[in-house]
């Protein structure tokens, strides 16, 4: 049995596992949609401001909301696999023939699953507040970015999981880099409203690439060269961490 | 052949615990295997480095005439593994946790369907198939764990405590399954237990481990024999001890004879021969006798004979 098909019997455990919960289904479907209403209300005469390039805030706002979502479904993905480490459901997946990397492989596909479909959701609901978002090439590329963001954070999150191996340490680091990650970015914001220096910053932080690509089409003057680049280094990113989480994994198979 | 050879395994974890020191045994194909031993014995970390867990740091080992270092993957094919902590996923059901196990074992379709309908028939746990594990009792959980260990028909299991926090009626159960399951297949299965009669029912032969070393090795009944024979305790009328011990030493087939206030313990060959002789060159002698016990040595006088310690008080300590 080849690692495809091991990584997606064990993503598919996972999301059948999580559709039980109807408490985490609602919140996972409110949340983003609540953020979406909240800051279009909240920023409402943002756009007043130079730099938005007299789009409306919701065109605006709801690629950055997909993404913050993707951000944070990626970021907490970690906690699952603390839970099948407590539980002794790891062990048991590591005595069997199952490939390790699909073991970590099923759990980032699970959460970049997740963000996809409420990226999509984001989508829809921007489309009911009059947002298009560049029609059907902006929202592949919106639902991409949305992709690569929670697999590549997932990455991140399964490696810190596997290090740390308490819920605590993994809540403090999570919370520790999810923050800056956030404010330096032009997520809520115009990009031509941040500081320069946090501009430059901010290059380096894949959640800028994710906002950046993602808003690529739905802006107006679309630079597909930019556009590109971006999701190539998100792409990257999602390569670095996943080899993170691998690694991890090992490291975690020493302390057996 | 030997399902399981394990050759001199040595294992320290960081900070210097000495977890295996050396431990060496081999179980042939088909034969049920105890590895009996107090808390922090050795016993997860061989069954462990078994399972490909978690490597050695000297010594070999073969499970199904693979090596587990070099041959981790058709080891793993070959093993189902019962780990000590429940291994189920609980918020799945015991039909999809049988399912996924058999999926990653590389079965599927009607096989894999039927297999899993007929350990869920074997364990009892029809009836709850279909519910999540998390609404199962301890038994229960415990039965569908060593399930999964044999969805996929393997050569050699290993059960590491299997009936430890079960109710005495669950794990009574449990033995019955598992004696059931011993003697219906040529499954090979290592078993580690804190209980001795445990290992006694279930087990053809047993390594008793303390330390990370095999202390002693045989079937139940050869341990138990070389302690040479029953124990008799006779209790005395008076007080002259001394003289009592000295005539049953004399007597044949006594071996061992300790005195203990009015008592005088005796290790004789078999004890219903032996106690009309005694109690006769007691009596010739004038030596009153009030009263009269005859034992079979159980694994428990095994364990302390070979280890120095007592079992429950060992067994207690770190619980
Ligand atoms: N992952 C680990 N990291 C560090 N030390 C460990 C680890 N696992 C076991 N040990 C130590 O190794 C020794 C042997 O432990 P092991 O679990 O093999 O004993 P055991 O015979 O299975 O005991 P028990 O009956 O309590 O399950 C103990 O001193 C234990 O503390
Ligand atoms: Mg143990």
């Amino acid at each position: 049995m080849t690692v495809v098909t091991q990584t997606l019997i064990l993503c598919a455990r996972v999301l059948r596992n999580l559709s039980r919960q109807p408490i985490w289904i609602a919140v996972m479907i409110v949340q983003p949609m609540f953020w979406l209403l909240l800051y279009s209300q909240l920023f409402k005469r943002i756009t007043d401001l130079p730099g938005f390039g007299g789009v409306s805030y919701v065109d605006y706002l709801t690629p950055g909301v997909a993404i913050m979502t993707a951000f944070f479904s990626g970021s907490w993905a970690g906690m699952g696999m603390i839970e099948d480490l407590d539980r002794g459901v790891l062990e048991r997946f590591l005595a069997t023939p199952a490939s390790r990397a699909a073991i970590v492989f099923g759990r980032i596909l699970q959460a970049a699953i997740i963000a996809t479909l409420q990226a999509l959701l984001i989508l829809l609901v921007g489309l009911l507040l009059g947002a298009t978002n560049g029609g059907v090439i902006g929202w592949m590329v919106i639902l991409l970015a949305a992709f690569l963001t929670a697999a590549g954070f997932a990455g991140l999150s399964h490696g810190i999981a596997l290090r740390t191996r308490q819920e605590a340490s993994m809540i403090a680091v999570a919370q520790f880099i999810s923050l800056p990650l956030l404010f330096f970015s032009s997520l809520l914001i115009a990009r031509t409203l941040i500081p320069d220096w946090m501009q430059t910053a901010s290059l380096l932080n894949p959640v800028e690439w994710a906002v950046r690509a993602a808003r690529g089409e739905a802006i107006p003057g679309t630079d597909w060269g930019e556009m590109g680049t971006f999701l190539l280094l998100l792409a990257g990113f999602l390569v670095l961490t996943t080899a993170f989480a691998t690694r991890s994994f090992r490291s975690y198979q020493r302390t057996l | 052949m030997d399902a399981i050879v394990v050759d001199s395994l040595e294992k320290t974890y960081g900070r210097g615990v000495k977890a295996l020191d050396g431990i060496r045994f081999s179980v042939p194909e088909g034969e049920v295997f105890g590895l009996l031993g107090p808390n922090g014995a050795g016993k997860s970390t061989t069954v462990r480095i078994l399972a490909t867990l978690t490597t050695a740091d000297a010594g070999s080992a073969t499970v199904a005439g693979h090596d587990v270092a070099r041959e981790a993957g058709a080891v793993r094919r070959a093993i189902g593994y019962v780990p000590q902590a429940s291994g189920v996923d609980r918020e799945a059901t015991g039909h999809e946790n049988l399912i996924l196990q058999g999926r990653l074992q590389g079965m599927r379709g009607s096989d894999l369907e039927r297999r899993s309908a007929d350990l869920l028939e074997t364990f009892g746990l029809s009836d709850k198939a279909n519910a999540l594990v998390k609404t199962y009792s301890g038994g229960m959980k415990r039965r569908l764990d060593v399930a999964m260990g044999l969805v996929h028909r393997p050569q050699v299991l290993f059960l590491d405590e299997p009936t430890t926090g079960l109710d005495p009626e669950a794990r009574a159960a449990m033995w019955e399954e598992l004696e059931a399951l011993a003697s219906a297949e040529r499954l090979t299965i290592l078993l580690t237990t804190h209980y001795l009669e445990e290992a006694d029912r279930l087990a053809r032969r047993v390594a008793i481990v303390s330390k990370g070393k095999v202390v002693v090795e045989g079937t139940p009944e050869s341990l138990k024999s070389e302690l040479r024979g029953d124990a008799v305790t006779v209790e005395l009328d008076g007080t002259d001890t001394n003289r009592a011990a000295d005539i049953a030493r004399d007597l044949v087939g006594v071996h061992e004879v300790t005195k203990d206030g009015r008592r005088i313990h005796l290790r004789v060959d078999q004890g219903a021969q032996a106690v009309p002789v005694i109690l006769a060159a007691l009596d010739s002698a004038g030596s009153g006798v009030q009263s009269v016990t005859v034992s079979r040595p159980s694994l428990d006088d095994v364990y302390l004979h070979y280890t120095g310690r007592d079992f429950r008080a060992d067994d207690g300590e770190s619980r």
